[in-house]
């Protein structure tokens, strides 16, 4: 030990002095009544003394770094827009994905900014709270940077123009929606597991490493930049999130089952989440840095190999239909693409068929599936594009009750069938595209018959009527033949080519 | 036995930190893709204060570590001295 | 099971009851292994509705922008409703045919083309 480090506290004393020593034990009040939401989950806290922060992180030194970390991000945003960033993305298709992204994943950042503001508050152990609030503050930094970072391109643009709007109401956006909204109504123990845990340690290398990596591959220097400095706090969420897991099962034999039917859960919601995640990766990045089944390899089954491994001395196991998500790989990319591709009309973006040396990247990277199930489908499309027939579907299609993404994935033995599950409860029939999601249903029912399905709420009327260029125009705010529709002959390419023609 | 990993933003910093590792961690491997370096280790890696400070030529806090890290695998154990991943198993 | 609720006898909202539907019901199809169509598609129609004039006036204009379409012969088709083998009279009702609200019909055709090979 140096001389230096001994002259002021150590991190551990000062984390001890300037987090635990502000708790303090309630003497009018009854502590149930301080904590309401504590138990009712049935999750048993013995001593909430045993919660670890393993990074030891106090206020001052969280604004000290905070600051920091703002201040390279913002010189870049000022540095971006002054030297015309938009013009240095690779391909304008390129921008469908950061439209994409603030559509459906910056609005999930202000809500885990208000679920951490309010599970923190019912958390008896100060270092959960503590933990929570600078998630919370984070989660909200998140939001801002990404609007300031995505406000540039909006002012050059099409798709970005009403996304909170959006996000509250388009068809496809109910899919984010909902799956935050299933956690933000859980109990406090479940939203950890689910966000800190099962969202941030297992799933989100996938959505920001591989994508970031990609926006930076892609020219898009907002972007990669907004999203590494929004990882380096997800980098801290993530320890976090393991020691909540370690925490919770540690504390009582009992909360073992139900944390392990809540990863059961959050792993296979976070799985059909991220197949947006896995097209954008695949086909909505004109350079590609890695194909969606080798990031699963990498990230979950390599690294949430290991982490299972780890939990397996609490007695927990690998997630339930963890199988079916490596058969899933080769495949949901393509399926979620496709249904983007034939409902182009309803998104907040354009859509393509790939060039063919992007088909040529398809068949290396997914040898047993893209040749035979699904360049033919590109195929025959790019036919009927030809001859002036571009496919749009006109028909609703059927979604699932939990995960709401329409039934277009095929059964884990059978890639030429869809997968489709249903279940008769109270009188009434429900439909799903999995077991897993099926098992989510049958585990709250209560819970799951008021889904806001959005095909169904068109088809009751709520949606602005029955004219579907209404919902689309009126209901949802995208701009017919501005926002969507195929990207050849779009608004956004026609405007592309005269930028670059005047450059 | 498992991975632990780290991933760093690809800048100036993380190059001298990335070089501290591999002095301190023979067996760690340095992955580079697009704006970003992973490093990974079986089972166990240490970053030392002392020797990132070496390498950068002034002092540095292991908490600034926060900046340019953006993901890892692993139970974390920071002191003042030292950062380190590590699976149990 | 059943939800673990902050308070007792939690219970959301039916939201897709028939009620809701305006004296409409709904009813899915898949015609399966033809994946030119992403997912089975979601049709609102009348109880009353004959088997037949479903077919006719809602099924066949959805399906049309298929290749096969053309040679799609309904009287050679096998159906399966909700998961059962199912034989439809064709001018009875929706509703007599057993089809309610939410009810999935599945349609199974022979070879019809060389897309078949790729599921199309």
């Amino acid at each position: 030990m140096n001389a230096k480090t001994s002259k002021r506290l150590n991190m551990k004393e000062r984390y001890r002095i300037m987090t635990r020593d502000l708790g303090w034990e309630p003497s009018y009040q009854r502590y149930e009544d301080i904590f309401p939401q504590e138990s009712f989950e049935g999750i048993k806290i013995v001593d909430w003394d045993q919660w670890e922060d393993p990074f030891r992180l106090t206020m001052d030194n969280y604004w000290k770094f905070q600051a920091e970390k703002e201040r390279k991000l913002y010189a870049i945003f000022d540095a971006v827009s002054q030297n015309n960033g938009q013009m240095k993305i690779s391909d304008p298709r390129y921008l469908n994905a950061v439209k994409l992204f603030i559509t459906a994943v910056t609005p999930l950042e202000y809500n885990a900014y208000k679920g951490y503001a309010r599970v923190g508050r019912q958390f008896g152990g100060v270092g959960a709270r503590i933990a929570c609030q600078m998630q919370s503050i984070d989660e909200l930094r998140h939001t801002q940077t990404q609007i300031h970072a995505m406000s540039h391109y909006n002012k050059y643009f099409g798709g970005m123009h009403d996304f909170p709007h959006m996000f509250d109401r388009v068809w496809y956006l109910s899919v984010p929606k909902s799956f935050f909204e299933d956690a933000s109504t859980a109990g406090p123990f479940e939203f950890l597991t689910a966000i800190s845990f099962s969202f941030e340690y297992v799933l989100t290398n996938l959505l920001f490493l591989p994508f970031m990596s990609g926006a930076a591959y892609n020219g898009d220097m907002n972007t990669v930049t907004f999203g590494f400095s929004a990882q380096s706090d997800e980098a801290r969420h993530m320890t976090l999130g393991l020691e909540i897991i370690k925490f919770i099962l540690e504390q009582h034999e009992d909360n073992v089952p139900i944390v392990q039917q809540w990863l059961d859960k959050w792993l296979w919601r976070g799985y059909r989440l991220l197949s947006i995640v896995g097209m954008m990766m695949d086909y909505m990045l004109p350079n590609k840095v890695m194909s969606w089944a080798e990031a699963w390899t990498l990230y979950y089954e390599e690294a949430g190999g290991a982490l299972f491994k780890e939990l397996e001395r609490y007695g927990i196991r690998p997630p339930k239909y963890a199988d079916q998500t490596v058969i899933g790989k080769d495949h949901v990319s393509h399926q979620a693409w496709f249904i983007f591709y034939q409902y182009g009309h309803a998104t907040a973006f354009n859509t393509w068929i790939p060039t063919a040396k992007e088909m040529d990247w398809l068949s290396e990277k997914y040898p047993d599936t893209f040749d035979r199930l699904y360049r033919p489908r590109f195929e025959l499309l790019a036919e009927k594009a030809a001859k002036g027939e571009r496919f749009y579907n006109n028909t609703l299609p059927q979604l699932c009750q939990v995960c709401q993404i329409p039934l277009a994935i095929t059964e884990p033995d059978d890639d030429t069938l869809l997968s489709h599950r249903d279940t008769v409860h109270d009188g009434e029939r429900y439909h799903f595209c999995s077991d897993g999601c099926r098992d989510i249903f049958h585990h709250e029912p209560e819970k799951y018959v008021q889904a806001w399905l959005p095909v169904h709420q068109i088809l009751q009327g709520n949606c602005g009527g029955a004219d579907m260029a209404k919902v689309i125009g009126d209901y949802y705010r995208i701009e017919m033949g501005e926002d969507n529709l195929d990207f050849e002959g779009s608004a956004e390419q026609r405007r592309w080519a005269a930028w670059k023609q005047a450059v | 036995m498992s991975r632990v990993f780290i991933a760093l933003q690809d800048n100036e910093n993380a190059r001298f930190i990335v070089e501290a590792i591999s002095e301190d961690n023979p067996g760690a491997e340095v992955k580079h893709s697009p704006a970003m370096i992973r490093v990974e280790a079986d089972d166990r890696l240490t970053i030392r204060r002392e020797t990132v400070e070496e390498k950068l030529g002034r002092d540095w806090d292991t908490q600034e570590l926060q900046v340019d890290m953006i993901s890892i695998g692993g139970n974390v154990d920071e002191d003042d001295d030292s950062f380190t991943l590590y699976w149990n198993t | 099971m059943s939800v673990r609720a902050n308070y007792a006898n939690y219970q959301g909202p039916v939201r897709d009851r028939v009620e809701n539907f305006h004296g409409n019901q709904l009813v899915y199809v898949m015609w399966e292994r033809h994946l030119l169509f992403c997912a089975p598609l979601t049709f609102l129609a009348d109880p009353a509705m004959s088997f037949e004039a479903f077919l006719a006036e809602v099924l066949t204009p959805a399906l049309a922008p298929h290749p096969e379409s053309e040679a799609l012969d309904f009287a050679e088709a096998q159906w399966r409703l909700d998961g059962e083998a199912f034989e439809p009279r064709g001018e009875a009702s929706l509703a007599d045919n057993g089809i309610g609200h939410k009810s999935q019909l599945r349609l199974i055709t022979p070879r019809l083309s060389d897309l078949a090979d790729a599921a199309i």
